[in-house]
């Protein structure tokens, strides 16, 4: 009884203090409607518009409807027509141009003979984004690029529907992203939580009152998970209207994936402020998490593409077992029970790192 | 452990590395008692404050406080002492009012008294025009009262209070200690640590700290009778030059300057203190002139701190 009114004494302070601190009150709204938008918006693997020259040597029937195959595929905007190579490599240099399409005098012969390219693709290289999709057109039933022999069938007319429009990044980045969201104001709030009583002073009060360090943590998380849940929200109303994402899925299956997901971070940042001197090594430590969470959670790179060394890191990581939960129930409609594995992981990783940030927390100060 | 301590200390060790912030502490503190901690910076008054009250671990010795023995069950020791600290640590962005609440709450003061208990708090402490003030922004002398108010708020039988009034004027040090003689009177023991002579003669007791080692206790009247020193005082008209020349008297231990007049303390043993400073003065041809004084707290402290000093040179 005593214990409850010190842990509602504990939460009442925290609320209290986070109201009175706009800017972290602005980072709960504010952080993941940004993130959302930048993500969302200019995070966009459908490259579209790529500026475009065509130096066409043969200006044949079939060197003509080739154009037109590959202008209507939007991935290229032909932004203009050359005479030679050469003036193809003078726009690129200067930029003008991030492809060049030079069509060989002999093009009719090359289509027809499997053992030479069709045609040749100019392209910038110095943007990764921009060559990996000029290799994807190399899927275009054109033997293109110089150096390999092309090995697609002489289907003139019929151009894959490789960037359908209908292909939309956010769907698929979203679900994602929420795991990103959650994870880098999860942590950053309770790891300056202990710290910042340090720093101000408080904590020599606090650790001369009767609050055991349990009661302290339990009070300092609890403000926090009602936090996660209203972000989650937000994420999921902002990825609904802007970005129409679906959740297929049970909405209470998510909710209950992001409370195993918002308990785990919230106590793996208790355990980072007990370990932390200041409020900057706190964020630091913060970031230390942040990143890996982000490259090597699958939210970024898929996850069997990475070493092995990297996918143990990122099993460790609440974020990818929180990203394998949003993409299962919001896209592939999986319920939780099918996911208990993972909700097993987050909840077994918040109770190891809560029990570790009590134990470390020690009421003396030395 | 006798009832009649609210403290008992024997060997009292603390070090942090090659550091030895207090040295073989012996303490006893009566209750009902206010017992003055008196000592320069880093004499380690904090240091023994916060092993009283379980913050730190003593590196040897023993306590008993309240008859528990720290840093045995802090836990149950924690309810029934108050503790001031020396930086101000309440919630600077909380209100008076809500931080009253916060303590009364975390030290699960009756549910039903908490209003009253505050309202009484923020009346007696002069609290109640800013109850609705941010803590933080509140002067040096309110905030002052306000960690008064939050340490005694649950009635603790002892109140420790580490250097409460270094930051506040002389106005704000007066009401101050008129409310620790109130609590004492009530029955709280309150062990006070100060660097100001006035406020360590109010002490019904106390020690003197001089770089971890208690140098001497008792009451301030006992420290006066018994400094073992003679306290000469010289009225010169130019008492720099005087100060020169009692310096270089070889039986002098200390001169201290008051405005136009010289403290000389001159080792009890000696038979004729006035004499040998009056001859030096006159040898000097300084117009001079000494009598023999009782000892003020600020002699008995010069001269507990000065015997080491001597030593180590």
């Amino acid at each position: 009884m005593k214990s409850l009114s010190r842990i509602f004494a504990i939460l009442v302070k925290e609320v209290r203090q986070l109201r009175r601190d706009r800017l972290t009150f602005g980072m709960v709204v504010g952080l993941p409607v940004m993130q959302m938008l930048l993500f969302g918006y200019a995070i966009n693997t459908d490259v579209r518009n790529l500026k475009t020259a065509i130096a066409d040597q043969a200006d044949t029937h079939l060197s003509r409807q080739f154009v037109t195959e590959l202008a209507q595929t939007q991935v290229v905007n032909l932004v203009g027509s050359v005479d030679t190579p050469q003036q193809l490599e003078e726009l690129l240099r200067d930029g003008s141009i991030s492809i060049g399409v030079h069509i060989p005098h002999d093009f009719d012969r090359r289509v027809v003979d499997r053992t030479r390219a069709a045609s040749h693709l100019l392209v910038d290289g110095s943007d990764p984004t921009i060559l990996g999709v000029a290799n994807q057109l190399r899927a275009m039933p054109f033997g293109f690029d110089a150096g390999s022999a092309g090995t697609a069938a002489p289907q003139l007319i019929e151009v894959r529907p490789y960037y359908n429009p209908e292909r939309r990044t956010p769907v698929n980045i979203v679900p994602g992203l929420m795991g990103v969201i959650l994870t880098m104001t999860m942590i950053l709030f309770t790891a300056v939580a202990i710290v910042r009583e340090r720093e101000r002073g408080n904590l020599e009060l606090l650790i001369n009152t009767p609050v055991s360090s349990a009661e302290l943590m339990i009070g300092k998380v609890v403000p926090y998970i009602l936090i996660g849940m209203l972000q989650l929200a937000l994420i999921l109303a902002v990825g609904r209207l802007l970005f129409d994402v679906p959740v297929r899925g049970s909405i209470l299956d998510l909710y209950l994936a992001a409370f195993a997901f918002i308990a785990a971070n919230l106590a793996l940042g208790l355990f980072i402020s007990t370990a932390a001197r200041t409020q900057f090594q706190a964020m630091q430590m913060t970031v230390f998490i942040l990143l890996p969470s982000i490259l090597l959670s699958g939210f970024m790179f898929p996850f069997e593409g990475m070493p092995l060394v990297a996918q143990w890191l990122g099993e460790a990581l609440p974020n990818t077992h929180f990203i394998r939960l949003t993409r299962g129930i919001m896209l592939r409609e999986a319920s939780i029970g099918e996911l208990y594995r993972d909700v097993g992981y987050l909840l077994g990783f918040a109770l190891v790192a809560m029990t570790g940030a009590a134990l470390r927390f020690t009421k003396r100060l030395d | 452990m006798s009832p009649e301590f609210a403290i008992q200390a024997r060997g009292l060790t603390k070090r942090f590395g090659d550091l030895i912030a207090v040295s073989q502490l012996d303490l006893d503190v009566p209750r009902g008692e206010i017992y003055g901690f008196l000592g320069p910076n880093g004499s380690g008054k904090s240091t023994t404050i916060r092993m009283l009250c379980g913050l730190l671990m003593p590196s040897d010795g023993n306590a008993f406080v309240l008859d528990t023995e720290v840093p045995g069950d802090a836990r149950l020791l924690k309810p029934r002492i108050g503790y001031m600290t020396q930086k101000f640590s309440l919630f600077g962005d909380m209100t008076v009012y809500e931080n009253l609440q916060f303590i009364a709450e975390i030290y699960s003061y009756p549910r039903r008294d908490r209003s009253t208990r505050i309202e009484e708090l923020l009346e007696r402490y002069n609290l109640g025009d800013q109850r609705k003030q941010l803590a933080g922004t509140l002067s040096g002398g309110q905030k002052q009262r306000l960690a008064l108010a939050c340490a005694v708020l649950h009635r603790p039988e002892l109140l420790l209070l580490d250097e409460p009034t270094s930051a506040v004027d002389p106005q704000s040090r007066r009401d101050f200690w008129a409310a620790l003689f109130r609590l004492a009177e009530a029955g709280t023991t309150i062990l006070v640590s100060t660097h100001y002579m006035d406020e360590a003669e109010r002490c019904h007791r106390l020690a003197i700290l001089d770089r971890g080692v208690k140098v001497a206790d008792g009451t301030p009247t006992e420290l006066q009778e018994n400094t073992g020193m003679h306290v000469v005082e010289v009225t010169a008209a130019n008492p720099y030059h005087a100060q020169v020349v009692i310096a270089t008297i070889p039986d002098v231990a200390s001169v201290t300057q008051l405005g136009v007049r010289l403290r000389v303390l001159i080792p009890g043993a000696h038979d004729d203190p006035t004499g040998i400073v009056d001859a030096a003065l006159r040898s000097a041809g300084l117009d001079a002139r000494a009598t023999l004084s009782s000892a003020t707290l600020e002699d008995v402290f010069v001269a507990v701190t000065l015997k080491p000093r001597r030593q180590a040179a």
